[in-house]
């Protein structure tokens, strides 16, 4: 697995937001992917009927999950594939690198996974000793930098374009050191050169799934450059890493859900390429690999079906949730510490690694409530970051002070005429203090508050006493 | 555990566990109805165009994803377009081309300048040459089935695709797409790929700029055939 620093989300969200660099990346692309998403959603009147249907279809799968994982089981076996059910991190990348090592495997392409990431793949095979090429272009940019990725479709998000020239400068050493690389095209064009060589010397071919379907036993890749199918369609083997709630019915259901897909992604009509693959070449067929694995992870998923975190299984990675954060567009995804950024993250990441180690990232969240009202899978995320919020409180991961200050609070809260007693008091002190400014730029108590913001002086008198005024017929 | 059999097992039996469910004839039959059954849901008012608007979508969507695209008049013509587009593009007279029956039997010798080699794509070769399963409307999306008349390299590998779709494959949404395939491939089959394309590779993971030709072609031309 990457390392885990989500138990440093405070400090990394601090030095994100000092960061120069990752501001000006994110200054534009997520916003630019949050317009382009509206654009597309006005341009389907259907378009929210089908967030409806959408959802629909995913709880039904959910509910008869074990039933349509024998069924995709039965039919990809028929068509030739190998299933393999992992139920852990550990067993998928002993699967996997079983598999290159009896293929024989020196190169081995990969199409983007972020399930890859999550078990964390590369270091597994390239410890034994398996050449790793990702071809994603995102993915590569960050493989050059040894990173990883900032956003579940936009894995290099965080690099401006100078950052990648000069990666490419220093690490592309074969090429003419005064070569042009002015325009995101001369980028885009040498990558290309270098990566087509790896596509051909590929022995094996790692891609995702977008899907899985039960009907035909086929999974599905959602590109826009065509790497991922240059990743399958090459080598003798071609292994599908996918994990179970990947899975729908059938092809009708899967049209809903493509429908859904890049419009709420990247604002397109449909991503230019989806590829539907069911097992190996057929008989007579020139190309295709001759072998194809199909590696069905758990990882802890089974366990959220009988919580009410089942809704988080819904999703399917479009990363709108967080496009439109205001958390996640202001410090970028490598601060929240592990592989799923973004309220999707703060809602599955400590689902998979724990709430002890990831109890920061529900508490990043303003509950503004946009990522629940853009996601076309209708996941409710505020509402079950609020459940990790209590979950974390109840196992005692909330600090002391905090518990404290709560408790206090609470006592006084529960207590309406000690508390009005006591705001009746506090407000006109607080008025008075701050009348000149009517700020306060430093506040004893209240000290994480005022290091970045202003605190608004009270007025000088409270709600009740002038909801009570108002009730009495007191003009104002 | 570490047999197959038992991961396998274990999966199945946690998310059981977590259904708090069993495998009841009930939960059975209705999962074999759906699969039995497919059937489409909300098919936008876009996808029931009539044939006319159909064409109008498949060339706007085409066209502003950066696809050139043609309309001859019937199958005759298709040479002819196929020489000029390559001349157009300044790309060389040559393309490389699968079994399908209907591209063999094509007028070929009206541009007898046009080199045609058969078989699948490799790394060198600059043009593919294919006909589409079917053509989706709704998003000018051409629906490619693999095989050996039409194999899935060619989609891929030339920096230069060319597909020929004929008026009676162009469908209005997806579900009718599916329709074709399983009339061709039968029910619950597939070859082992359908790719849906719906305009040249592109990538815009550098600045968020949107570049063509990231790994697949950087040239898409669609030529829609009327008759």
């Amino acid at each position: 697995m990457s390392a885990i620093t989500s138990p440093l989300f405070k400090d990394n969200a601090r030095a994100a937001l000092a960061d120069r660099q990752l501001q000006r990346a994110l200054s534009e692309v997520p916003l630019g992917l949050a317009a382009r998403r509206g654009a597309a959603r006005a341009g389907l009147p259907e378009f929210e009927a089908l967030r409806e249907i959408g959802r629909d279809i995913k709880n039904h799968t959910l509910a008869h999950l074990d039933l349509y994982l024998e069924e995709f089981e039965r039919k990809a076996t028929a068509a030739g594939s190998t299933v393999h059910f992992a139920p852990t991190a550990e067993d998928a990348r002993q699967i996997i690198a079983d598999i290159c090592r009896s293929a024989g495997a020196r190169v081995v392409t990969k199409g983007k996974s972020m399930i890859s990431e999550e078990i964390g793949l590369n270091a597994c095979l390239e410890a034994a000793g398996v050449e790793v090429a990702e071809t994603d272009l995102g993915e590569y940019l960050i493989q050059l930098r040894g990173e990883t990725p900032s956003h579940i479709i936009a894995p290099a998000i965080h690099l401006t374009q100078d950052q990648v020239e000069a990666d490419f400068r220093r690490l592309h050493t074969g090429l003419a050191a005064d070569r042009q690389l002015v325009e995101p095209s001369q980028l885009v064009a040498e990558a290309r050169q270098i990566l087509r060589s790896r596509f051909l010397a590929a022995d094996v071919g790692i891609t995702g799934a977008n899907f899985l379907i039960a009907e035909t036993g086929s999974s599905v890749i959602v590109t826009n450059e065509g790497n991922g199918d240059l990743t399958q369609s090459l080598p003798k083997v071609h292994i599908v890493l996918a994990s179970i709630e990947k899975m729908v019915p059938t092809l009708e259901d899967v049209s809903t859900l493509v429908r859904l897909l890049a419009r709420s992604a990247t604002g397109q009509e449909i991503s230019t390429y989806t590829t539907f693959s069911t097992g190996p070449r057929r008989a007579g067929d020139p190309d295709g690999p001759q072998a194809c694995h199909v590696v069905i992870l758990d990882n802890g998923r089974s366990e959220l079906l009988g919580t009410e975190f089942r809704e988080v299984l819904r999703c399917i990675r479009c990363g709108a949730c967080m496009n439109h954060c205001p958390v996640y567009t202001a410090i970028g995804g490598h601060a929240y510490g592990w592989v799923y950024p973004g309220p999707i993250g703060s809602v599955l990441t400590p689902a998979l690694i724990g709430v002890r180690k990831a109890g920061h990232l529900p508490n990043a969240s303003t509950f503004c409530g946009r990522c629940e009202e853009v996601c076309p899978m209708k996941i409710p995320l505020p509402g079950l970051m609020r459940h990790w919020r209590e979950e974390e409180f109840a196992a005692g991961g909330t600090p002391l002070t905090y518990r404290l200050g709560l408790a206090v609070w609470a006592a006084a809260a529960k207590r309406p005429r000690l508390y009005h007693a006591l705001v009746r008091i506090l407000m006109p002190v607080l008025a008075t203090l701050g009348r000149r400014a009517g700020v306060f730029r430093r506040l004893p108590v209240a000290r994480g508050w005022t290091r970045h913001r202003d605190f608004a002086a009270p007025q000088g008198r409270t709600f009740q006493a002038q909801w009570a005024e108002h009730k009495a017929g007191v003009p104002r | 555990m570490t047999t197959p059999a038992g991961r396998r097992e274990s999966v199945i039996a946690k998310i059981r566990l977590g259904l708090g469910a069993n495998d009841s004839a009930a939960r059975r039959a209705e999962v074999a109805e759906r699969l039995a059954r497919p059937t489409a849901q909300l098919v936008p008012e876009r996808a029931k165009q009539p044939a006319d608007e159909r064409r109008r979508q498949l060339r706007t969507y085409l066209e502003g994803q950066s696809a050139t695209f043609i309309e001859v008049e019937n199958a005759d013509d298709v040479p002819t377009a196929v020489g000029r587009y390559l001349r157009s593009a300044n790309l060389p007279l040559r393309v490389r081309v699968g079994d399908d029956p209907y591209l063999s039997k094509l007028a070929w010798q009206s541009e007898p300048a046009l080199e045609r080699r058969n078989g699948r794509a490799h790394g060198d070769d600059e043009v593919g040459l294919s006909r589409a399963a079917a053509a989706v409307a709704e998003t000018g999306t051409l629906v490619m089935a693999s095989g050996a008349d039409n194999p899935v390299t060619l989609n891929y590998l030339p920096e230069t695709h060319i597909v020929v779709v004929e008026e009676g494959s162009l469908v209005g949404g997806y579900e009718e797409a599916w329709e074709r395939i399983r009339a061709r491939f039968g029910r619950r089959a597939m070859p082992r790929t359908v790719n849906f394309v719906s305009g040249p590779s592109r990538t815009a993971d550098i600045g968020g700029q949107l570049v063509m030709g990231a790994h697949g072609p950087r040239r898409l031309c669609v030529i829609l055939v009327r008759s």
